[in-house]
């Protein structure tokens, strides 16, 4: 350990970030390519970059009409709109939900404390697949307001529309499902940042009669802020990426960005330059997230794993 | 409300948004697809008007060749996903545990596979394992050899090539962050006595590290059972069969085939499958803290030497 790294180690090492950026970096310079270019192959890095298929791809947001399009088919940034409303709506209520109920695992002793603690545990299992009828059915059938009812009427005479007015289709509808899944992990994960916090912090505020919700939000959370952010992405990781519940529960205006994506990949002639285009503006606020927080990403991992 | 009152009401308010989230959006689903597996049910239809058929969806899943199928790719896939990750993630851990400068850009490069949208990998890697104008054949074709079909006849091996580009990342922190936490004097002991670096390898660093690889194996696994969307983009399962993991067979039996009953019932074979793992890695975390507190008990109750 104390020995100076070999050339081989330094080779060893250049190879695997190759490996690991090389395909990103690829997507990345094609994006910037014609398809022609792409087609062809002539050259890895000689070629003209063009922004042309990004101005497709978010044809529906900018300001002009860009030459080379005649009409605008992709609605990606509708979708990129309906995927940032979501990913942030639903990272924010994860977190303050997910937080307070980390904090009375850890810190009260309660009834069915111990049944709560552990369905948790378990639900961080089920896989969204599985979530998938039973969602499509409830939201569906179930979770609607009558459309003779009040609210439901109400809505319905805004909107417009006919039947019920059902969760599914909604970005709320979308949301509900991705908090519940992410719930369970962010309270794993933000309950050992939470035992760390010392009791006699906590025990200073309330003599100094702080209320159990003062001395939550005023002592306990700037203290686990690490913890927050390693939950923070976490859950925006996987409300920004998911694409099945998504969707099975989305209509024509809630679509968010993955399901355009596998929409345009299943078509049988694939427009490689556009798609990768597109791919790489859903990748780049994870890309993003990564560079400046690579610290708490990686300490939020540990704490999950180690933690067992 | 008294004091009293409001201070026995407290945990229930911090715990009471998210009970309530997760019985909505979680335990009653779960509830609602057990129940619907047991019934015939096509999407069109409300659940309260379809019939029941006992356990008619799980038997014939049971002797149905295309589930027993996707079964068995399933359980390939994320047997070997979790082999050769563990295997290269650990090895290259051991590899790279040296104090660098540059270790922490090293780990950031590392996470950003995991960070991208599964859609994302997917579609890069589909392009790169284009037949004609994919990296890797163009690659083949010039260096002089032979194409490979790469998501055709070996659909299988390159789904799981992907998956391993994407996570042995994940392995390697965990693996790493492992390594540097052992107690550095039983190393240093190993040193001075003379242990070569295979034998410091085998003897101390991995029978330290095991605890936290066996954690680290099981998350991946339960993981590996949750991956669709990358070989949704890359293979949409096929050809054939060959690639339709459970999770993708659950979505093509509910929109495609439109049997919700069926569906359920997979669902519900696939959650039994997850809990046993969860419930073996529950069973080992609680024994191996049974086995340390042991260990200290005695460590503490024997004569000083």
């Amino acid at each position: 350990m104390h020995d100076k790294p070999s050339p081989a180690f330094y080779a060893l090492l250049f190879t695997l970030i190759f490996m690991a950026v090389g395909p990103i970096a690829l997507m990345f310079i094609n994006s910037f390519k014609l398809d022609v270019d792409i087609v062809s192959g002539t050259g890895g890095l000689l070629f003209l970059p063009t922004i042309q298929n990004y101005e497709t791809a978010l044809c529906d947001v900018l300001w002009y009409e860009p030459d080379h399009i005649d009409f605008c088919s992709l609605k990606f940034g509708g979708a990129f709109v309906n995927s940032i409303i979501i990913a942030l709506v639903s990272t924010m209520l994860t977190l303050i939900i997910g937080c307070m109920a980390a904090y009375a695992l850890v810190r009260f002793r309660f009834m069915g404390r111990d049944v709560a603690s552990l369905t948790t545990l378990m639900v961080r299992m089920v896989p969204p697949a599985v979530l998938l009828v039973p969602v499509f059915g409830l939201w569906n059938n179930e979770f609607c307001l009558d459309k003779d009812g009040l609210i439901g009427g109400l809505i319905r005479d805004a909107f417009g529309g006919r039947g019920d007015v059902c969760l599914a289709g909604t970005h709320a509808g979308i949301i509900l499902v991705y908090i519940a899944m992410n719930l369970p992990f962010v309270i794993w994960i933000l309950q050992s940042f939470i035992v760390q916090v010392p009791r006699s912090l906590e025990e200073a505020a309330r003599v100094d009669g702080a209320g159990p919700f003062q001395v939550f939000f005023l002592v306990v959370l700037p203290l686990i802020k690490p913890g927050l952010a390693a939950a923070a992405i976490f859950t925006f990781r996987i409300a920004w990426n998911e694409y099945l519940l998504a969707s099975a529960l989305s209509d024509r205006n809630t679509k968010t960005v993955p399901i355009l994506i596998v929409n345009n990949m299943s078509e049988f002639n694939v427009e490689w330059g556009v798609i990768m285009a597109t791919g790489m503006l859903l990748a780049i606020p994870p890309i993003i997230f990564t560079l400046f927080a690579s610290r708490q990403i990686i300490t939020g991992m540990t704490a999950g794993a180690v933690k067992g | 409300m008294t004091r009293e009152r409001l201070n026995r009401m407290t945990p229930y308010m911090f715990f009471g948004p998210a009970a309530v989230i997760m019985v909505i959006a979680l335990l009653y689903p779960l509830g609602y697809m057990v129940y619907g597996s047991f019934r015939d049910w096509d999407p069109s239809q409300n659940i309260s008007e379809t019939e029941f058929v006992g356990l008619k969806n799980y038997i014939t899943l049971f002797f149905d060749p295309a589930f027993r199928e996707s079964l068995s790719v399933t359980l390939i896939f994320a047997g070997s996903v979790v082999v050769v990750e563990m295997v290269v993630g650990v090895g290259l851990a051991l590899l790279l545990d040296r104090d660098i400068k540059g270790m922490s850009v090293l780990r950031t490069l590392f996470i950003l596979p995991m960070m991208i949208a599964p859609v994302v990998v997917g579609l890069m890697w589909r392009f790169m394992y284009h037949p004609t104008v994919g990296t890797f054949n163009r690659t083949l074709d010039w260096l002089g050899l032979e194409k490979v079909d790469w998501l055709g006849q070996h659909a299988l091996l390159s789904v799981i090539i992907a998956d391993v580009w994407q996570w042995t990342p994940f392995i390697f922190i965990l693996a790493l962050a492992a390594l540097q936490s052992l107690p550095r004097s039983a190393l240093e002991a190993a040193r001075i006595d003379g242990a070569t670096a295979w034998q410091q390898i085998v003897h101390i660093k991995l029978p330290l590290m095991m605890p936290v690889l066996i954690v680290t194996a099981l998350l991946r696994l339960i993981d590996a059972f949750k991956v669709l969307e990358v070989i949704l983009v890359m293979t949409e399962g096929g050809p054939g069969l060959s690639t339709e993991i459970v999770a993708l067979r659950i979505s093509r039996t509910a929109t495609e085939f439109r049997e919700l009953g069926v569906a359920a019932a997979m669902s519900n074979y696939l959650l039994i499958l997850l809990l046993f793992l969860t419930l073996g890695m529950f069973a080992f975390t609680r024994w191996q803290e049974a086995r340390a507190d042991r260990i200290a008990a005695a460590a503490a109750k024997a004569p000083e030497v």
